[in-house]
């Protein structure tokens, strides 16, 4: 017998189900009141220094069906690019943000300030990003991706550069619509299958 | 922000597979094009922190919280306990673990559900704890009920309850499922039998627990979860271009 690890192996995943938004958005399953209010309601709060910014979107499955089910969450830097809780950061960004696809539309809104670029390891800048991560029925472990902006330089990002299959970079850019307005559209299967991640 | 050290890449073994034909929900929601694996980055390493602060006293009792103590859920009494831990064996202090559960008929209190078990009208279903220093969570709820689902002709969902965890950083998000020894339906689960593993999948099964259970009020059972960890040597982040 060689010697033991003495590491543990990760809990492994299961499907947040179509109830996922009883325990992380109560209001929106119903259950108003039990807490004073959900979590993560909002990145920001009143005073957030930066662009305001919209993002509107839908997570389509292989059929071209918008999901109704699925609960997405957001993490993020403030406008200066430093991350919520590190020295200096703006304390009204909070950067974590919980929001569903609407339940008849199967749209999701994420309103928040837009970030700036961040560090990335070994001296490199990431381009000015979102992180998200999307659970629903049918997602056994929930995906993560990225949402870039198409009014910023994305050229040296890091992330983007390591996409082999360039034409995939564009379904992690969102499109501007309006002053302060995005659309990002989140393809789990199929043609413009977005490009999900394993960092 | 001390740099611990990029996250330990996912064992993608140990968790389900994204596309499983017997769990028909996956087919068209599975992405048919490989993930891109990626060292962690800053983004994955930092995450939102939650205090106590969030906490309302009865938060982690899902027997009492949704009528504020005012009368007692139905069902079968359970403590849920455990500790949240990293693949280092390091304890996940002050982490946010949610839960979300049927009631004792199987019945969610959602706008979607329309099960014919009855609600009850002093449960809730869902319920928060922060880990102590420990690494330590416990809930008091009630066992859920097994419910049937639209899958297969005829399936059920064995007893289970929903678990949400964020650790310290993005990277470490975890929604799993916790089972209870001893239940038939486990087996016959196509949601459980996504993990292909069984040794992994019994880490999904609590025991029942009689130390921690107590006399004529509750049984318990115990959960501990294992959350990402971080990749730390003296070489870290040293050797730039090796
Ligand atoms: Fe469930």
């Amino acid at each position: 017998m060689v010697q033991k690890l003495d590491t543990l192996p990760e809990t492994p995943s299961q499907t947040a189900g179509p109830y996922v938004h009883i325990g992380t958005i109560p209001t929106f399953a119903g259950l108003a009141g039990i807490y004073p209010e959900d979590l993560g309601l909002s990145p920001i709060a009143d005073g957030a220094k930066g662009e305001i910014i919209t993002i509107t979107g839908s997570v389509f499955d292989g059929t071209g069906w918008a999901l109704r089910d699925a609960m997405l969450e957001s993490w993020q830097a403030d406008a200066q690019g430093r991350w919520p809780g590190s020295d200096g950061a703006d304390p009204k960004v909070g950067g974590f943000c919980r929001f569903a696809a609407d339940k008849d539309s199967g749209e999701f809104v994420l309103r928040t300030v837009k970030p700036g670029a961040t560090k990335g390891r070994g001296g490199t800048t990431q381009s000015p990003h979102i992180a998200l991560w999307i659970v629903a029925r049918g997602i056994n472990i929930g995906l993560q991706t990225r949402l870039y902006f198409d009014d910023e330089d994305n050229a040296a990002d890091p992330v983007l550069g390591k996409i082999e299959l360039r034409p995939r970079v564009d379904t992690l850019i969102a499109k501007k619509t309006g002053p302060g307005a995005y659309r990002f559209d989140i393809r789990l299967q199929g043609a413009g299958e977005t490009v999900f991640f394993d960092m | 922000m001390t740099d611990l050290g990029p996250l330990i890449p996912r064992d993608r073994a140990m968790h389900p597979p994204a596309y499983d034909v017997d769990y028909k929900t996956t087919i068209a929601r599975s992405p048919n094009l490989p993930l891109l694996s990626l060292e962690s980055t800053p983004s994955e390493e930092t995450g939102p922190r939650f205090g106590h602060g969030i906490l309302g006293a009865l938060d982690n009792n899902l027997i009492y919280n949704w009528t504020k103590g005012a009368a007692p859920a139905v069902g079968e009494r359970v403590l849920m306990h455990g500790r949240v831990l990293d693949e280092n064996g390091r304890a996940v202090p002050n982490t946010l673990i949610e839960i979300w559960q049927a009631n004792a008929g199987g019945r969610y209190r959602h706008i979607k559900d329309t099960y014919l078990a009855p609600l009850d009208p002093n449960f809730g279903g869902c319920g928060r704890t922060i880990s102590d220093a420990e690494g330590r969570y416990q809930f008091l709820t009630i066992r859920p009920g097994a419910y049937p689902w639209p899958n297969r002709g005829n399936e059920w969902r064995p007893m289970h309850i929903h678990i949400s965890v964020f650790g310290h950083s993005f990277g470490q998000r975890l929604i799993t499922q916790m089972y209870f020894e001893g239940d038939p339906l486990i087996d016959r689960c196509p949601i459980a039998a996504t993990i292909k593993s069984r040794s992994q999948l019994d880490r999904l099964v609590a025991p029942l627990d009689m130390s921690h259970a107590r006399p004529l009020d509750f049984l318990a059972y115990k959960f501990d979860i294992v959350l990402r960890g971080r990749r730390q040597t003296m070489f870290e982040n040293k050797l730039e271009g090796m």
